[in-house]
């Protein structure tokens, strides 16, 4: 035992409450779960398992909180103690080979949530100190400017200036009292900011007023990737401190996973109060402005594309439905790949993953399944991502492995495809 | 006392104590363990996610099924027959009527008996041959697996041979074995009899809650 090991079994007993239990308790060992994972069918290696991925948090459990535990303990028959070395060797199965996009839990007989759980022992490794260097790295940004790619609200505000020259549309910074403020993901700012330019076209077009906040403009949470409780309310209440002093009635999360369910789910949690405002995702608000006619779908897309679920939009996020009728008025040869919705594969660089440059070479075996389905789309041209990071992660998974595949926004496609004629006038 | 009297009998109430009360020991343990109040604003019913979540996973996902084909028939098969062994084979309704509850549960023809059987035999070994043989299985199983795998194929293995009723040893010999699994129980993985409705029903509520897809 260490210091260290003594911090994270503590933070491992902490977080396991009646749900963990349940399913450190339930865990039959049936080895089911290898099937649905991308780390491991794309290496055929066992420790990619998920359920062996938890097993230190599981021993601490077995050791020190489960029913018996002092009678096994009593009797020699409780597991050893969690070392130091046990934790570090785990490490890289902790945060290099789990994207926590619980494809898992769908093939589990016994329905754990082993993605969940290994957000909770995640916080167990950040006490302790045993983190890769990559999410540490991104951690002290995001002290430093809020942003784990380190953005400024200066990089931002020249991204506005080009994105409302390139609309000729204004976007309002700081606007007090508008009915949603944005944020965004440093992926979206930095590599495609032409999702300000859709906003901001698809805004107007509906008749709302929306802003963008010059200090919480950063939806990336890094203290949920890295498993650092404290790190992810300080990034919460930073945009919840925003929109309450701008008194907006909505935030919008965007088309980023984690994100959502770190300031929807996770938020009113960490803060230990509701919101004075609602969350509302991006592909949400669009669809629901569509389904009023605020948005109507014109000339659409001739390319043949498919879509990719980003797992904590999709899986854990629940909008089944929204992207596809988006895409279906959007996209005149709208293609699903195979195992589409709630089954697909994540794109290998969630949870973190794709900000640890340790896990590279594992990210781009986990993105073989992601080519194994869009291999599976005769003629495809492109594919939709609704989700920053994923794009990314296509966008160097592609290249990896040379294909020729366009990849784009869901946003921006949809309003590239946006009836611009003027209103009829009753 | 003779050994058969002593092993149904004493020995029996008290590896049944075992059994109930530690079975609910670990159950109410579980559960005493508590879970924060989640208080974002939810989007559709827990409670009805528990249920949902419960029932879902009872049937597998097509797109996993010819990967988990083997797991899935031989896990299935011999859960099954195990349950209509225990509930519907002859001796064990007499049994249960004598000593348990005065119920009346239909009488399985002995070639059903025996079907059932080579059913819950092979879904057992075939289990544990996976377990021992593959990489995965290998990897992540503990003495646990083992003993709760072993200790129930003595079960029914001492309970075939004790089927003609020809000697009362063999017959006690299969009661000394189900009185050792009683009390086994509580303590293992075979616990997942019960567990399995937390976990199913925990993730099914947190899914619920979230208006996720199941």
């Amino acid at each position: 035992m260490s210091a260290n090991s003594d911090i994270a079994v503590a933070k491992f007993l902490e977080h396991t409450d009646a749900e963990a239990a349940s399913f450190f308790e339930a865990c039959v060992h049936c080895g089911e779960c290898a099937e649905a994972c991308q780390f491991y069918l794309s290496t055929g290696d066992p420790k990619y398992t998920p359920t062996y991925k938890l097993r230190p948090m599981e021993r601490a459990y077995k050791r020190d909180k489960a029913p018996f535990s002092s009678l096994k303990k009593m009797l020699g028959l409780a597991p050893s103690p969690v070392t130091e070395e046990e934790l570090r060797e785990w490490e890289p199965l902790v945060y290099d080979s789990c994207n926590m996009c619980a494809r898992c839990t769908l093939v589990c007989p016994m329905g754990i949530d082993i993605a969940g759980t290994i957000r909770k022992m995640r916080e167990g490794y950040a006490a302790a100190g045993i983190v890769p260097e990559g999410l540490q790295r991104a951690a002290e940004f995001v002290k430093k400017t809020s942003s784990p790619m380190g953005i400024t609200i200066k990089a931002l505000t020249a991204q506005i200036k080009h994105q409302e020259e390139a609309t000729g549309i204004k976007i309002e910074v700081d606007k007090q009292g508008a009915d949603y403020m944005a944020i965004f993901s440093s992926m979206e700012i930095m590599g495609y900011p032409e999702v300000l330019g859709a906003y901001a076209k698809l805004f107007k077009k509906a008749g709302l007023t929306w802003t963008i906040s010059s200090v919480a403009y950063e939806a990336t949470n890094t203290g949920v990737q890295i498993g650092s409780g404290p790190l992810a309310k300080e990034i919460v209440t930073r945009v919840v401190d925003a929109a309450e002093a701008l008194e907006v009635k909505h935030v919008i999360s965007p088309e980023c996973g984690h994100a959502y369910g770190a300031i929807r789910w996770a938020g009113p949690n960490m803060m230990g109060r509701q919101f004075k405002f609602e969350v509302v995702h991006i592909i949400e608000l669009l669809d629901q402005l569509r389904r009023e006619g605020r948005i109507p779908a014109g000339g659409k897309d001739t390319r043949r594309m498919t879509l990719h679920d980003p797992c904590q939009i999709i899986r854990r996020g629940g909008l089944l439905k929204e992207p596809r009728r988006l895409l279906d008025e959007s996209c005149s040869d709208f293609v699903e790949m195979k195992g589409a919705g709630i089954t697909n594969y994540c794109c290998g660089g969630g949870g973190g993953v794709s900000a640890n440059p340790r896990a590279e070479e594992l990210k781009t075996a986990a993105f073989s399944r992601k080519v194994e389905q869009l291999n599976g789309v005769k003629d495809l041209e492109a594919v939709v991502v609704p989700c920053g990071n994923c794009r990314a992660v296509f966008e160097d998974g592609l290249d990896a492995y040379d294909m020729d595949l366009e990849v784009i926004g869901l946003s921006e496609l949809v309003a590239e495809t946006l009836d611009e004629s003027p209103e009829k006038q009753g | 006392m003779s050994f058969v009297e002593f092993v149904e009998g004493p020995l029996f109430i008290l590896a049944s104590a075992i059994f109930v009360l530690g079975a609910l020991w670990r159950v109410i343990g579980i559960i005493r363990i508590g879970r924060k109040k989640d208080i974002s604003p939810p989007k559709g019913s827990a409670v009805m996610g528990f249920v949902v979540g419960n029932l879902r996973h009872f049937f597998p996902r097509g797109i996993f099924a010819r990967r988990t084909a083997l797991h899935i028939i031989a896990g299935y098969g011999f859960h099954l027959a195990l349950l209509v062994l225990v509930l519907f084979a002859a001796p064990h309704i007499a049994f249960i009527q004598d000593r348990l509850i005065n119920v009346n549960l239909p009488e399985m023809p002995r070639w059903g008996f025996i079907v059932a059987a080579e059913i819950a035999f092979a879904g057992l070994i075939m289990l544990w041959v996976r377990r021992i043989s593959d990489p995965v299985m290998r990897l992540i199983s503990d003495w646990d697996d083992h003993i709760g795998t072993w200790l129930t194929f003595l079960v029914m293995l001492s309970g075939c041979f004790a089927l003609q009723e020809s000697q009362s040893f063999l017959r006690g010999l299969h009661m000394l074995l189900v009185d050792v699994w009683l009390i086994y129980f509580p303590f293992s993985r075979l616990m997942h009899a019960f567990t399995f409705f937390l976990s199913r029903g925990n993730t099914g509520a947190t899914y619920g809650r979230k208006g996720m897809n199941l």
